[in-house]
């Protein structure tokens, strides 16, 4: 018991914890740096990353959205609103497609949901806005966001279909 | 009749014993296992094509349809057993093969039977990778869309539009895999009864042309409300969303509409949103100008204080609630104006007895009669329901019927159509025609009058001279009574009923007041149909629609619909119902008794009653006669006239089905069917 006390006795006087964290602090200057420069530098997203949300078109440029509203069924936030009718050729499709994003809680259920892929939580993160108003998405937006992704939502969803 | 003797039957370990004449599945219903099942439908005959209803039975070597095999004594039936598992899913494997994979698409989605049927009793998996076949859509008309691919073929349309509907316009062609259901000549279906058919359908083949795409079944808020399209009183389902109502669907029950609604209650709705009186209006230098209400009521208190009270007179439109009306009674009778007109046609009764002008063999007597006269009724446009329910009659009992009318109309039954002379009635009450013969052998003999004998001078001779007939042929009894009027109007029994002890005041009473000049303030609750020339008259108008009222109106007070206030009707029976609010009506319109209340207290004679509590404990402890009485048929009519018959030759009034209120004229659904139908 005694000799114990000493050696612990003897750890505080030389300092030896205070020298074995300044090594382990000093090791960290000659490895490879975790973080990034951000906004310069941006880190690797997996391809099920659920961000902001986009409507998709199909390669000829209809939407592919067909007002089933099962997204608006299955939101849990109940941040989606749909309004439907028949558009001229009598096809089925929206005449309001609004989510809030202040609402959503980007659980992803919506794009799961979706029968023809056309809701997806793209790969955008940066879509903070200075006033609440302009985080209620109506159809318009979501159209251009799913036109401005869509390169990265397509590999996005083809990286994932084996597992869906 | 012979005695029905019940049957036992044992299901799943469970004996029951049911009626016989039963089918094994009603008595697996009973014994409370659930069979599916697409062609079975209970108003409609057996087709046994769908073979979803596979059941086991002991020692039968394969699975039976329980729809098509009747129950027989000591029957051991097992509903849940392997066998029956697997024959269920082979059935549905069988369905799901030409069935199209667009439920997304589909506005049946999400209340469709074979949605629901294939998650609880099919494989979910497909075996099946050849490409589906395709079949082209038919042309149904403006109420009906339809998507053949997705039809499976249960005929429950075919079914309806030939043993309900009584239109032979459906019908499947080809065999086997090329059968379709088409309507052979691309036309639309021309029933009063065409929207069943979309209810009816198990999948989303015929689907609602006006509610397309518009919602999902469980977005919907559901009212359970009154029909006021006609005097029947269907009961109806409102589903609305956001406001806005979006479709209206029967509601079972069994006295009065069964399942059915007709296309007008059904389709009509979307008037309500258009030319809806919002705020009120008062006439400025000729023109209608919004203002307050204050300044309404204002405007009719400066106007009303300076009329003697014979110069006014209040009219009751067609579609008015009990409550309305009753209130409308109350402030005239606090105003000391006893001018109440309770509708606007020249319809004549004899208001002594009830019985003189209700239906008294209420509408579940038309299963039991067996013979039938009309006089002067089209019951295909006045009442499509009770129309249906005399063809069912005449389907499965062959009912006879016989027609004395302006023209013999068509009523989707065969009947003896005796010209349009009601002295008729005499030579039949003297046993000299030969139809006395069938009022002689029928047991439980009806008569129903209809709007072209009201509307005529003889209308009390005829009803005299109907009530005799029956008398002398065993029209009552204390089981029967076998005479009937036929309303137009959800608010015209409403009306007799509360207005009769108060004012004695009719139509002929009115056009004389007219052409004196007599007349020179005049309030119209929810009147549209009002055909006086009343353009020197202070008008107020009070309701929901910007239509011929409005048109008249110096003050307008918007009120609201039927789908936006707690009301009750008093049926063509006698049969009072109370209808609920499913939407709030539109701007500053407000419920019609409320401003009857308001007005009331700013001309100083506050009416005694704060909500509608009050008011129907009133209204209700002050007429007996607002109780429906379900066992007892009432006393039989009293009709005091001399029968002279000075008219006798009935006259055509050309009526069109779908635009008979402000709400139906409003409709542009109703517009495109009274263009495809006329």
């Amino acid at each position: 018991m005694k000799f114990k006390n000493i050696i612990n006795d003897l750890k505080k006087y030389f300092l030896i914890e205070i020298f074995k964290g300044l090594f382990l602090t000093f090791k960290y200057l000659f490895k490879k740096k975790v973080t990034i420069n951000y906004p310069y530098e941006k880190g690797k997203l997996s391809p099920r990353f659920r961000g902001e949300h986009a409507l998709r078109r199909y390669p000829n440029g209809e939407e592919r959205c067909i007002a089933c509203k099962l997204c608006e069924a299955i939101c849990p936030a109940q941040a989606i609103k749909i309004e439907a009718e028949p558009r001229e050729d009598g096809s089925r499709r929206t005449t309001r497609y609004d989510i809030d994003m202040t609402k959503c809680i980007y659980c992803g259920f919506c794009a799961e949901a979706c029968p023809v892929d056309a809701i997806v939580e793209g790969p955008n993160f940066e879509f903070a806005t200075e006033t609440r108003e302009e985080l209620f998405y109506d159809k318009e937006k979501l159209l251009a966001n799913g036109d401005r992704w869509e390169e990265q939502i397509a590999l996005a969803q083809k990286i994932d279909s084996p597992y869906k | 009749m012979d005695e029905l003797r019940n049957i036992n039957i044992i299901i799943d370990g469970i004996e029951i014993s049911v009626p016989q004449g039963s089918t094994v599945l009603q008595a697996c219903e009973a014994a409370g296992a659930e069979i599916p099942r697409f062609c079975y439908h209970e108003k409609l005959s057996v087709a046994g094509n769908c073979r979803m209803c596979l059941v086991e039975m002991e020692r039968s070597p394969k699975p039976i349809a329980s729809c098509a095999m009747p129950a027989s004594d000591g029957m051991i039936i097992k509903t849940s057993s392997e066998m029956v598992e697997k024959a269920r899913k082979g059935v549905m494997e069988f369905l799901l093969i030409n069935h199209p994979l667009d439920c997304p698409i589909c506005d049946q989605g999400g209340e469709c039977d074979l949605q629901d049927q294939a998650l609880y009793f099919g494989k979910g998996e497909t075996r099946f990778e050849n490409s589906k076949r395709a079949v082209s859509d038919k042309n149904m008309g403006p109420l009906i869309k339809t998507t053949m691919t997705r039809c499976i073929h249960c005929t429950r349309c075919v079914r309806f539009a030939n043993e309900v509907a009584g239109v032979e316009d459906l019908g499947a062609t080809g065999r086997g895999e090329n059968v379709e259901i088409s309507t052979y000549l691309e036309k639309a279906v021309t029933s009063e009864l065409s929207g069943n058919l979309v209810d009816l359908c198990p999948v989303g083949a015929l689907t609602s042309k006006p509610y397309q795409f518009v919602a999902r079944p469980w977005e919907l808020t559901k009212t359970e409300s009154v029909d006021v399209m006609d005097a029947i009183g269907s009961n109806i389902r409102i589903d609305s969303r956001d406001g806005k109502v979006l479709r209206i669907l029967p509601k079972n029950n069994e006295s009065i509409n069964e399942e059915w609604i007709s296309d007008k209650s059904r389709y009509a709705i979307d008037g309500l949103s258009k030319q809806r009186l919002d705020t009120p209006f008062v006439k400025i230098n000729n023109k209608l100008q919004r203002v307050s209400w204050d300044e309404a009521f204002e405007v009719i208190n400066s106007k009303i204080s300076k009329i003697s009270n014979e110069n006014c007179v209040g009219v009751v439109g067609n579609q008015v609630e009990n409550e309305a009306i009753f209130a409308f009674r109350e402030l005239f009778k606090k105003l000391n104006l006893n001018k109440i007109l309770p509708f606007q046609k020249k319809l004549s009764f004899s208001k002594e007895n009830r019985a003189n002008y209700l239906f008294n063999s209420k509408i579940e007597g038309l299963d039991k009669c067996d013979y039938l006269l009309l006089i002067g009724a089209n019951p295909r446009v006045d009442s499509a329901i009770l129309n249906a329910r005399i063809r069912k009659n005449y389907i499965h009992r062959d009912l006879k019927i016989s027609s004395i009318a302006s023209q013999p109309f068509d009523l989707k039954f065969n009947y003896e159509y005796l010209g349009c002379d009601v002295k008729i009635l005499t030579s039949i009450l003297e046993k000299k025609h030969k139809i006395s013969n069938d009022f002689e052998k029928a047991n439980f003999p009806m008569i129903i009058i209809g709007d072209e004998v009201l509307q005529n001078d003889c209308s009390l001779d005829v009803q005299k001279v109907s009530t005799s007939i029956l008398k002398k042929f065993g029209g009552f009894n204390k089981n029967w009574n076998g005479f009937n009027i036929l309303h137009n109007y959800a608010s015209t029994v409403g009306a007799i009923d509360i207005l009769s002890e108060y004012s004695d005041y009719d139509y002929s009473a009115l056009k004389n007041d007219i052409n004196k000049n007599l007349i020179k303030f005049v309030y119209l609750l929810n009147a549209d149909d009002f055909d006086f020339d009343i353009s020197n008259c202070f008008v107020i108008y009070q309701g929901h629609h910007g239509d011929k009222g409005a048109q008249l109106a110096d003050v307008i007070l918007p009120g609201a619909a039927y789908t936006e206030k707690e009301g009750s009707y008093t049926n063509l029976e006698g049969r009072v119902q109370y209808s609920q609010r499913a939407i709030f009506p539109p701007g500053d319109a407000k419920e019609d008794w409320t401003i009857l209340r308001a007005l009331s207290e700013k001309l100083g004679k506050k009416l005694d009653f704060d909500n509608l509590l009050q008011l129907r404990k009133i209204m209700f402890s002050s007429k007996t006669m607002l109780k429906f009485d379900e066992n007892i048929y009432s006393s039989e009519p009293k009709i005091i006239t001399k029968s002279d018959f000075k008219s006798s030759k009935l006259n055509y009034e050309n009526k069109n089905f779908f635009m008979t209120c402000p709400i139906s004229r409003c409709s542009s659904t109703m517009a495109e069917c009274s263009q495809v139908n006329g």
